[in-house]
């Protein structure tokens, strides 16, 4: 047996090293476990200073001494490869151990030992950890904001519905694939919107705009008997004329008094709120910021100086400023810019406003798409004698599209985390939720539970979306 | 020049389209406004402001005028942001390294910190530190002293204040260092590229940097004392802290929570752009001799700044808008102060709102301005 030399661990005395580094190492751990699981402290005997740093000098003499390259065991070679490559990577391979133990502890008995979970009133949160009642009992509220409690059936309802028709796509038998882009981008935003005016809002069954509805699916219909050649024509005349006749020279009394049948109660957007408001908001941005975004990036490219210029200032404007300031806009500023009996929901604003604001964002997104398909795409789609939108529907776009997918996964991500900003209008979303019910007297006190448990529900969210664009990027990815 | 129907047609179409609605919002504007007799323009600015803001740079109170309120808004916007920026960038920079790190353990602690940070809307976050951490702290009087001058408090941050003398003696003789060490940069590349020899820079730069000031206080009559904030009893419950500077709880819960979302972006920023350097490049210098310190310095830093730049700049920028949402914790920022304060005395919406956008828009335009005028210097120049 050769001899040993401390300093130099090496392999001619390997196990003599192993045991001694690994008892040492764990010694480090175990004391650091005792001290933040039990509360014991193995060192306390030594001064302040040194029984702080004990734990971290042993575990590195202890990595140290483990440090043998090329040792022959696996699991030793695989643990120096990853956690202990050098002296500084051990330093940081420990400290981050320790942080993990000391932290476990607390974090637990806060979430889960110390936390209440029974009762209804604040009186059950004695301990000192947290108070998951309070939650419990305001969860109504963190859902539905002040939507009255026997309605919210009406939510769950619309939500339920529009995720299994949004779901579509996925039962979808290849003779029906060919609809669905015209299914998601048209008719299902449509049926959305029906969903939350009749369902959410309860509004009446016949309003004016309902005449619009009637004639544009009559005239849809009697289209597919009209020849193509004149579908044009047909389409600019009849649905305006259908809509005009059926206002103005059919039964209009007889639907107004219909419409006051209504079954469900009318409820105000300023009571809509919670969670199912974030829904609602992101939803409607979504479908609308993406052919906004689409126009202006296709306008930023275009050949035509006036156009370019309008939506570089477009665009350009709504990136330098911020989201709140346009908030501010849509409520106190816009209202002056339209005529004064002429009355927009402060949720519809709200939508506007967000919409033309993420779809700058988009808008460039989506350029950089278009600038990064290679010139040979263009010029082959119009030696094909293509024009512009047909060589950018069936061409450029669709392949444009694909390779921005992530980056369009980024901006709604944004547009969902800045849903919040709403409160400056005055809209309570879940955040503004939970800053009123913090205020409230019977349970102050508990905003960090409050905050925790949102940012727990927005974490899900949003990390499930990242997730779900990265599986979406890696399916679309073709080689070129 | 011959136009043509069909290049001419949907320009014009869209201008007249662009005219028409703001037309129709100019003489919306002006018929409402006629009709609740306000009138408009920015005369207001001058006006006697009569109120007053917690916490500003500048000497301020109601008797102030309109602007001067704007101008301590945007001083408090631009304070935030460059201490956002700046704690964001160092945070970033660690995080972006130790996500490359082939330790196991910092990598998943760095992945662990971007994925949870970025994924939690900023405004939760900034709720989270002021209303919930941040009210954990203790009171005034029940703080103890951190390194026995500083004081960590429900009321805020407590910090010695500088008490200089002959100030401006000191602020000069930074200023030639700075000059010196880039007289000697200069000076060094010269060298080099002429002789192939390697004069020390950083050293020298380093000494240059202590010494300099250093001397200023040994003969420049500079001196420098400080004002250690001192708890005081204003009644038998109520104490502050007095002398010294304070940092409001709003501040530092903005400055966190900015810096600590901002900076997962900038991790991936430097990731990606460290990652975008080729293997080759790196295998190239270390096969010439360079040593791994070198290599970093001369052939990767380079290139990687060249990818990180252009998105930092974005994440800066946004952390820049970022800072308006300081109105959610009552931080009088710019939109607090003018656009939520100046806004409901005067009720001159178009015209202050107008003004909050303006300056935004100007801040966003000079830090792209600036950040692609650096991203030109250092982009490759093609022989």
């Amino acid at each position: 047996m050769s001899k040993i030399n401390f300093l130099k661990p090496d392999k001619s005395n390997l196990y003599t090293f192993l045991y001694l580094g690994s008892f040492l190492f764990f010694v480090s751990v175990l004391d650091v476990l005792l001290n933040s699981f039990f509360s014991l402290n193995l060192t306390g005997f030594l001064p302040d200073f040194l029984s702080f740093l004990l734990p971290l000098i042993l575990g590195f003499i202890g990595l140290y001494f483990i440090r043998i390259e090329l040792s022959g065991i696996k699991q030793l070679d695989l643990l120096n490869k990853h956690i202990n490559t050098n002296n500084f990577n051990a330093v940081l391979s420990l400290l981050i151990i320790f942080i993990i133990l000391k932290s476990i502890p607390p974090i637990l008995s806060w979430f889960f030992i110390d936390a209440s979970f029974a009762g209804d009133s604040k009186d059950v949160c004695t301990g000192t950890g947290a108070c998951w009642t309070y939650i419990k009992v305001w969860i109504r509220r963190f859902m539905y904001g002040m939507y009255p409690n026997g309605e919210q059936w009406r939510i769950n309802l619309s939500f339920i519905a529009l995720a299994l028709l949004g779901s579509v796509g996925y039962f979808a038998t290849d003779r029906f694939k060919k609809y669905l882009t015209l299914y998601y981008v048209v008719i299902y935003p449509f049926i959305a919107f029906l969903f939350i005016f009749f369902f959410i809002s309860g509004g009446p069954v016949f309003f004016d705009f309902s005449y619009g509805i009637i004639a544009a699916i009559l005239s849809i219909i009697i289209g597919f008997f009209i020849p193509s050649k004149f579908k044009f024509y047909y389409f600019l005349i009849v649905p305006f004329a259908l809509y005009v006749l059926l206002k103005y020279f059919i039964f209009y009394e007889e639907l107004i008094e219909l419409g006051k049948l209504d079954g469900l109660n009318w409820v105000e957007t300023g009571a809509w709120g919670g969670l199912s408001l974030t829904f609602i908001i992101s939803f409607f941005c979504l479908i609308f910021c993406f052919p906004i975004g689409m126009a202006f990036a296709l306008g930023r490219r275009s050949g035509f100086p006036l156009i370019r210029y309008i939506s570089i200032g477009f665009i350009e404007f709504w990136r330098g400023v911020p989201l709140i300031t346009v908030l501010f806009m849509s409520a106190v500023m816009f209202p002056m810019f339209l005529p004064a009996d002429f009355f927009i929901d402060k949720l519809v604003r709200c939508i506007i406003a967000i919409s033309l604001f993420e779809a700058a964002y988009v808008a460039e997104v989506i350029r950089g798409g278009l600038q990064a398909l290679p010139r040979g795409q263009y010029e082959a789609a119009k030696s094909l004698g293509m024009g512009y939108w047909r060589m950018h529907i069936f061409v450029i776009l669709p392949q444009a599209l694909k390779l921005v997918i992530p980056g369009i996964a980024n901006t709604f991500l944004a547009l969902v985390k800045d849903t919040p900003l709403i409160f400056v209008v005055g809209l309570l979303e879940i955040v503004g939720m939970l800053n009123l019910a913090k205020t409230n007297p019977e349970w102050l006190g508990f905003a960090m539970e409050g905050y925790v448990f949102a940012a727990i529900i927005f974490w899900i969210i949003c990390y499930a979306m990242s997730k779900y664009s990265y599986n979406l990027e890696q399916k679309y990815k073709t080689d070129r | 020049m011959n136009f043509k129907l069909k290049d001419i047609g949907p320009q014009l179409m869209t201008v007249i389209a662009v005219v028409l609605v703001f037309g129709f919002f100019t003489y919306n504007a002006q018929v409402n406004m006629e009709n609740r007799g306000i009138d408009f323009g920015y005369g207001f600015l001058s006006q006697e402001s009569s109120f007053d803001v917690q916490f500003s740079l500048i000497e301020y109170d109601g008797s102030h005028s309109y602007f001067r309120a704007y101008l301590v808004g945007l001083l408090n916007t631009i304070l935030v942001s460059v201490i956002g920026i700046i704690l964001a960038t160092i945070l970033g920079v660690l995080v972006g390294i130790a996500r490359l790190s082939p330790n196991y353990l910092i990598n998943k602690f760095a992945a662990f910190y971007v994925e949870f940070f970025r994924n939690i809307p900023l405004l939760l976050q900034i709720f989270f530190w002021y209303f919930a951490a941040l009210r954990a702290l203790p009171l005034p009087q029940d703080a103890e002293a951190m390194f026995g001058i500083s004081f960590l408090t429900i009321k805020g941050l407590f910090v010695p204040a500088f008490i200089w003398e002959n100030f401006n003696i000191f602020f000069y003789s930074i200023v030639a260092a700075i000059v010196a060490i880039i007289v000697i940069r200069t000076h060094a590349k010269k060298v080099q590229e002429n002789q192939g020899k390697q004069i020390p820079v950083l050293l020298i730069s380093i000494g240059l940097i202590f010494i300099l000031p250093l001397l200023s206080f040994l003969i420049g009559g500079v001196r420098l004392s400080f004002e250690i904030p001192v708890l005081k009893q204003l009644a038998t419950t109520s104490f502050r802290y007095e002398g010294g500077v304070s940092l409001p709880p709003e501040l530092i819960a903005l400055a966190l929570s900015l810096s600590l979302y901002t900076a997962t972006f900038i991790a991936e920023c430097v990731r990606a752009g460290i990652q975008g350097v080729g293997k080759g490049q790196k295998e190239a210098a270390a096969s010439i001799g360079l040593t791994p310190n070198q290599v970093l310095k001369l052939v990767v830093m380079p290139q990687a700044l060249r990818i990180i730049i252009p998105p930092t700049t974005n994440q800066y920028l946004n952390l820049t808008k970022n800072s308006s949402l300081a109105a959610a914790i009552a931080y009088p920022d710019l939109v607090l102060v003018f656009a939520g304060t100046a806004l409901m005395q005067t009720g001159k919406a178009i015209e202050i709102v107008s003004i909050t956008m303006f300056t935004y828009l100007s801040l966003s335009i000079s830090i792209s301005l600036l950040m692609n005028w650096y991203n030109n210097k250092i982009a490759i120049t093609e022989k």
